[in-house]
């Protein structure tokens, strides 16, 4: 078995439904503003301005964006996992792009509850 | 009719890296022969050129190596079944090379003795005689069993290529596969335990190069997807 210290404690199990659960969020929002955008026919500010200021969509694109975080998280590791092999390079890209998307994900949350 | 080679040479004590060199092999028009058939020949002529070979019938999986470009053992394959004007032969990728077409097949083994590749059987419940096994339990095995351990599928792998020390790989799996499902097995538990890490069994991402290249018909990727399984349903 491989140490559990190589993938930072996660199991492979808790990957494999962490981003599948994470992929099924991000593809219902996809939907869901999809839908937005159909039975929108003329897009105005006051208009988005008030599909976010909606509670349904705030939970909804806070969820989404919790979702990005850990599939992104996973993904990048198992992208860096496989095609970067000196230790110290991957991770300091593993760094990289960890602290990216907690910034992404801090944004998007000072963003949405701004609105 | 002429049929051009063109094979991977190395040999490490004297050449500085690999190369291709071009082989030229009359076959008498109408007639066909195996890739391992036209090796032994191209070996009568230049006996420098090394690859593995046993039974010459597609059961010992000695000659595994890489034809115009897909994983496969020579002795089963055809000359018209390539139907190339020139047949390109590379040993299998991913593994070190030793010489020629002979690969270091090290790693691979390393993978197939992790799984523990026998029956465990805690011996709470001996039977009087032997342990039998039900039509159905014996048919769950078919499809597994049959693995010779040829490596064409790990070593056609992308996911044993990059992690070739932590990734089981397709051979192996099987093999895990077929010994959880055993009924004779009792260590089931401590199987699935040893596999539930994020690189054992997890980074098999589905791609079925292992089942597009397996000699024997075998899908390595469906025995995959039933061990996910097991190791899901036991986790909720």
């Amino acid at each position: 078995m491989v140490n559990n210290a190589a993938t930072v404690g996660r199991s492979g199990v808790h990957d494999y439904v962490l981003v599948r659960a994470s992929a099924i969020i991000l593809a219902l929002y996809t939907f869901y503003l999809t839908g937005f955008f159909v039975t929108t026919s003329d897009v105005t500010f006051e208009i988005w301005q008030a599909f976010f200021g909606n509670f349904a969509t705030k939970v909804f694109t806070i969820l989404a964006l919790i979702s990005l975080l850990v599939h992104a998280w996973i993904g990048v590791w198992q992208v860096l996992s496989d095609y970067i092999k000196p230790a110290l390079l991957r991770g300091g890209l593993q760094f990289i792009f960890s602290v990216l998307l907690l910034v992404y994900l801090a944004a998007g949350l000072l963003t949405v509850w701004g609105v | 009719m002429k049929q051009i080679f063109s094979i991977y040479r190395y040999n490490p004590d004297v050449d500085n890296k690999p190369y291709m060199k071009d082989y030229e092999l009359e076959i008498p028009e109408g007639s066909d022969m195996m890739v391992l058939d036209a090796l032994t020949l191209l070996k009568q002529k230049d006996p420098t050129l090394s690859f593995r070979r046993s039974c010459r019938e597609g059961v010992c999986g000695s000659d595994g190596m890489n034809i115009n470009g897909k994983n496969g053992l020579g002795c089963i394959t055809p000359l018209s079944a390539v139907a190339a004007k020139k047949i390109v032969l590379r040993p299998l990728p991913g593994l070190p090379v030793i010489r020629d077409l002979v690969i270091d097949m090290t790693q691979f083994y390393n993978q197939y003795e992790k799984i523990r590749p026998y029956l465990i059987n805690d011996g709470k419940n001996p039977p009087a005689r032997e342990h039998l096994q039900s039509i159905e339990e014996r048919e769950k095995l078919d499809g597994l069993y049959e693995c010779i351990l040829c490596a064409c599928c790990s070593s056609s792998c992308p996911s044993f290529w990059w992690n070739p020390d932590k990734f089981i790989g397709p051979a192996g799996l099987l093999h895990a596969y077929r010994f959880l499902i055993d009924s004779r097995d009792t260590a089931t538990e401590e199987r699935l335990e040893d596999l539930q890490d994020a690189y054992s069994v997890f980074r098999c991402h589905g791609i079925m190069n292992c089942v597009d290249v397996c000699p024997k018909g075998l899908n390595p990727t469906k025995a995959i997807g039933h061990i996910k399984s097991m190791l899901l349903t036991r986790a909720v």
